[in-house]
């Protein structure tokens, strides 16, 4: 049962590497590749209980540590073309315009 | 005082992570628990959020009925992606809070992201804009349950921070 | 009196490794309904949807099952560490990723989207 959990989770994985390789923008990318590593994550701590190893465990959360890191990085860089910017949003104010676009329609 | 709480966070988390328990190993850990502190002075992160000692009890009771929740709403998309036509209705809300804090915020914008079928996409002041999968769902009155219960959950008592 | 307990088909070890098989290959199965949704849906919005039920419940059912199988304590905590930094960072990465969508100025479709009587209302 473990085996079908794995091959299940290998199928996801495959069928998200085809959103990865033709979404249309980069933020379908960006979450295909986030939602692969928590996949990855996944994976490895099954993989440990299959192969009997629980230290496989440690590796998992370093992945989802760095999962996060790298998601967050990626935008970042997208969004200011520098990693050399502050995250901080108060007392800043920012160079677009205040999102108005998409309101409900009520 | 917070440097405590903190000291006393990474000194559980290397504990339960480890297992080893030789002088040499206890002298690695006191090592990279000092490196942490040092660093966390550093990023200037030492605050009353770093270490939320206090409010440890209502955020326990708070993700039982969280956990409720994200089951059902998981149900919901379930049965829509699932679904031979695809008859999702998506929609933007406006949803006000009455969380004061930081950390009452950031605890209800992250469940709304965490319950599947909402996400929150903008937070400005006390006004959040929330992106639903389905626009009967996504009123701004169905988030005054989990708006009064992260309020309780995170908010202290009375004055805002 | 251990005879007795390990004659009996049902004891507490066995249970517990099936059931964690299951709720993993239940997990595992959602994860994939999850990819069938980020692959079907329209916009990155609605696709971000469908990515967080991986998120929580599949992520959830398969490590709740492996932490049933959990041999050790230490395993166990480990186990409880990977859920809490599973589900604070997916929920921060799904809100960074949808802010960023939304700063870039990517518009989601609102409104129905049902091929039907309808069309003519709210999609383009």
């Amino acid at each position: 049962m473990m085996l079908a959990a794995l091959i299940a989770l290998i199928v996801s994985m495959c069928l998200l590497l085809i959103r990865a390789l033709m979404g249309p923008t980069l933020y379908d990318r960006v979450l295909a590749v986030n939602s692969f590593g928590t996949k990855t994550v996944l994976l490895i701590g099954l993989m440990g209980f299959v192969m009997g190893r629980s230290d496989f465990l440690d590796i998992a959360i370093l992945y989802t540590l760095i999962n996060f890191v790298s998601t967050i990085a990626v935008l970042k860089f997208f969004r200011y073309r520098s990693f050399q910017v502050p995250l901080a949003r108060r007392g800043e104010s920012r160079a677009e315009a205040p999102v108005t676009g998409g309101e409900p329609n009520a | 005082m917070h440097l405590l709480g903190i000291l006393l966070a990474a000194t559980a988390f290397w504990m339960a992570n480890s297992g080893h328990y030789k002088p040499l190993m206890l002298g690695f850990a006191a090592a990279s628990v000092v490196l942490t502190l040092i660093l966390s002075l550093r990023f200037k992160i030492v605050d009353r959020e770093g270490s939320p000692y206090v409010r440890l009890l209502g955020f326990l009771a708070y993700v039982p009925w969280l956990t409720w929740e994200v089951l059902k709403a998981n149900w919901v998309v379930i049965r829509a992606c699932l679904r031979a036509d695809l008859d999702i209705s998506p929609a933007l809300v406006k949803v006000r809070t009455t969380c004061k804090s930081d950390l009452a915020k950031v605890t209800f914008a992250n469940s709304i992201t965490l319950t599947p079928g909402t996400v929150t996409v903008e937070i400005q002041g006390d006004k959040m804009l929330v992106h639903g999968l389905y626009e009967a769902n996504t009123v701004p009155e169905s988030f005054i349950g989990m708006d009064a219960r992260c309020a309780r959950a995170a908010d202290p008592k009375g004055a805002a921070s | 009196m251990p005879e007795a307990a390990s004659l009996m088909p049902l004891d507490w070890n066995t249970i517990r490794v099936a059931l964690g098989g299951a709720l993993s290959l239940l997990g595992a199965l959602l994860c994939i309904v999850g990819t069938i949704g980020v692959l079907r849906f329209p916009d990155v919005y609605t696709r971000l949807h469908a990515a967080s039920i991986t998120d929580t419940s599949g992520a959830g059912f398969v490590l709740f099952g492996i932490a049933l199988m959990a041999p050790d304590w230490i395993v166990l905590v480990k186990i409880v560490c990977i859920l809490i930094f599973l589900m604070l960072t997916s929920a921060t990465s799904s809100h960074a990723l949808a802010n960023a969508a939304l700063t870039a100025g990517l518009q989601p479709k609102i409104g129905s989207m049902r091929k039907g009587p309808h069309e003519d209302e709210a999609s383009p």
